[in-house]
This record gives C-alpha cells, sequence and structure tokens, in this order.
C-alpha cells in the first residue's frame, strides 16, 4: 500500500501507527509534529492514530531560520 | 543605570538581542555565535523532515534549550491559512504557544502582506498563540496588529538579509510613539551600529540572523551586535543631547592665554 508522506508517495507493507512509522524512519518522535490527512496530531494520539493506503502524512522538524 | 526588564507577554528575557539560526556554516559555528550573543531567544524555521536523508544532525542538538527560549517562525508562507498552519504545526513540534508570525507578501522584497498577517494574528491569538509579527514599517499596520492582540510588533528595518540598516527612521519613531506592546526591530540589520541604531531609537528589542551569520566571523560579528545593542539601550535611557546646526565649545572661552 502506498501513502503520501511530505508530499512523495511511499510504500508500507501494512497500516502501521504514527509511532510506529516514526521508529521505522528512525525519527524521535519528541522533535517533531505530525499531521495527518490534514488534523494535527497531539504527541500522546502518535500511538492509537494508524495510517492507511491513501492518507497523507506530513512530519515536520525545526530547522535553521531567522 | 537601572532598566526595566524586557517582558513580553509576561516572560522575561535577559537579553534584548534575538537571534536566528538559518544560514551558519555549520551547527558548531551557531552555537559559539549564539553564546557570544548572549540572547536567550532564537528563532527556528518548520520544515519538512527529510525522510531519505536520516543522518543529518538535528539542529535542537546545536541549543541550549535550557538557556534559550526557541521562537518557531512561518517564513516562507505566503497566505494567511499557511501561516496559521505551520504555526500549529511549530506549536506541536516545540510545545510552546510563541509565534513568530511571517506572511510574505512578494518573493523579490520578503516584505510583509498586512491584511494576511492581522488576519492570522486575529485566529492564532484566539487560538490561545504568543503572536510576534514581522510587519512592514508602517505604524497603523502595527497598531492594527495591537488591536488583532499581538504581544509584540516586530517592524522591518530593511528587507529581511539586506544589510541595509533602518531606512525609515522617523516611522521607527511614531511606531515606538504609538506602540503599548514591546516594540522589536526584525530584519535589514547589517553591522552593529544598525542594531545600537534601532535600540537608541526606543526599540525594545532587536532581532536578527543574517547579519550575524553571513559575517565573515559570525562568533565575533554575535559579540559586537551584544555590545551594539547594550550601548543603544543605555543611549536611550541617558537621553541624547538634541541635534543643533553650529558648535557649541566644550573648554572654557575664559582664560585663554595671551588674550
Amino acid at each position: 500500500m502506498f501513502i503520501t508522506l511530505n508530499g512523495e508517495p511511499y510504500e508500507l507493507d501494512e497500516p502501521m501507527s504514527i509511532v510506529d512509522l516514526l521508529a521505522k524512519l528512525a525519527i524521535d518522535p519528541r522533535r517533531v509534529a505530525v499531521e495527518h490527512n490534514l488534523t494535527i496530531l497531539k504527541r500522546h494520539l502518535f500511538g492509537e492514530t494508524v495510517v492507511h493506503e491513501g492518507d497523507c502524512v506530513e512530519i515536520v522538524n525545526f530547522v535553521g531560520g531567522g | 543605570m537601572v532598566d526595566t526588564p524586557f517582558v513580553i507577554a509576561g516572560r522575561t528575557f535577559a537579553s534584548r538581542l534575538i537571534v536566528g539560526t538559518g544560514k551558519y556554516s555549520s551547527h558548531p559555528v551557531m552555537a559559539q555565535a549564539h553564546a557570544a550573543s548572549g540572547a536567550d531567544m532564537v528563532t527556528v524555521a518548520v520544515r519538512r523532515v527529510n525522510i531519505s536523508d536520516r543522518s543529518r544532525e538535528s539542529l535542537l542538538d546545536y541549543i541550549d534549550t535550557d538557556r534559550m527560549f526557541i521562537l518557531p517562525n512561518t517564513a516562507g508562507c505566503y497566505t494567511a491559512d499557511e501561516a496559521i498552519r505551520t504555526a500549529r504545526l511549530g506549536r506541536e513540534a516545540g510545545l510552546s504557544n510563541w509565534v513568530k508570525l511571517e506572511v510574505i507578501g512578494d518573493e523579490r522584497t520578503l516584505f510583509p502582506d498586512n491584511e494576511a498577517l492581522i488576519e492570522a494574528t486575529r485566529v492564532l491569538v484566539r487560538e490561545g498563540f504568543i503572536v510576534l509579527p514581522y510587519t512592514n514599517d508602517d505604524p497603523i499596520a502595527c497598531r492594527k496588529l495591537e488591536d488583532a492582540g499581538a504581544a509584540a510588533v516586530m517592524p522591518l528595518g530593511a528587507p529581511i538579509g539586506s544589510g541595509l540598516g533602518i531606512q525609515n527612521v522617523n516611522n521607527m519613531r511614531i511606531i515606538r510613539e504609538f506602540a503599548r506592546v514591546p516594540l522589536i526591530v526584525d530584519a535589514g540589520v547589517g553591522t552593529a551600529s544598525d542594531a545600537a541604531l534601532a535600540m537608541e531609537l526606543g526599540a525594545d528589542g532587536v532581532l536578527m540572523n543574517t547579519a550575524i551569520a553571513g559575517a565573515q566571523e559570525p562568533v565575533a560579528m554575535a559579540d559586537a551586535m551584544k555590545h551594539a545593542v547594550i550601548a543603544g539601550r543605555l543611549a536611550y535611557l541617558a537621553g541624547r543631547i538634541p541635534k543643533k546646526m553650529y558648535a557649541t565649545a566644550s573648554s572654557p572661552v575664559q582664560g585663554m592665554v595671551g588674550r
């Protein structure tokens, strides 16, 4: 199955939670914000929110800026 | 001379200098510049995580978050909706409800779209954000932002990254007179004298990125900016002499030898 991850197609074997997706991507959940199908998720919802086929996920973090 | 503390929305800052985290040659140089600047608030941008390259080190590894307050920005946003979305994401990433709000109106000048900025300010304030908007050096726009609930007004001295210094000194004076919230000159500073001038005009603080990060020696420039902001603030509090067209002798005119 495919999802759209940060604007690009991304293949997953099966639906998985945001926590598992972040772990798969080796991303520290404490340092990012996640938007799932245009809804911004509170961090405590990462475990119970499941990503399904066709979903849109945005993962953002802080970078240098002025 | 005893100064009043620098307070924004009830939070006290030790330094009146706010610095950015962009454009540095490396993260260690940035960390050294931050330390030299004495600043205790830094701006950051909110961007997509690079999924394909996870090896890159995190910006936050180089910011002393015990000492530094992190202010996420909405740089690069061209509509109110985009800025609001970015502000909300920044809040979740940083777990703070502060935002440096930018809504850009033009790519070449990076001047703000004041109408969209005021609208976004209103929405975010309603959602509980502490909004610090980057705005034009326009006293009326600043007043409208204040009315919309902005916690400070941050007029530009000159276009972002231009290093031109404060272009409209008179407007800045008027904004100073009008503003009932902290006034922070944001953008356009090129060198230490520009920062000192901003403070001499009565700004409560100065925000800069490129002037430090783009200097040939960023750490030395950060140190210079620290002193410039302190010097400018002291000069403002001390009360400068009026400007006059002609000379007034500093030495006595009586007692000249041979007269």
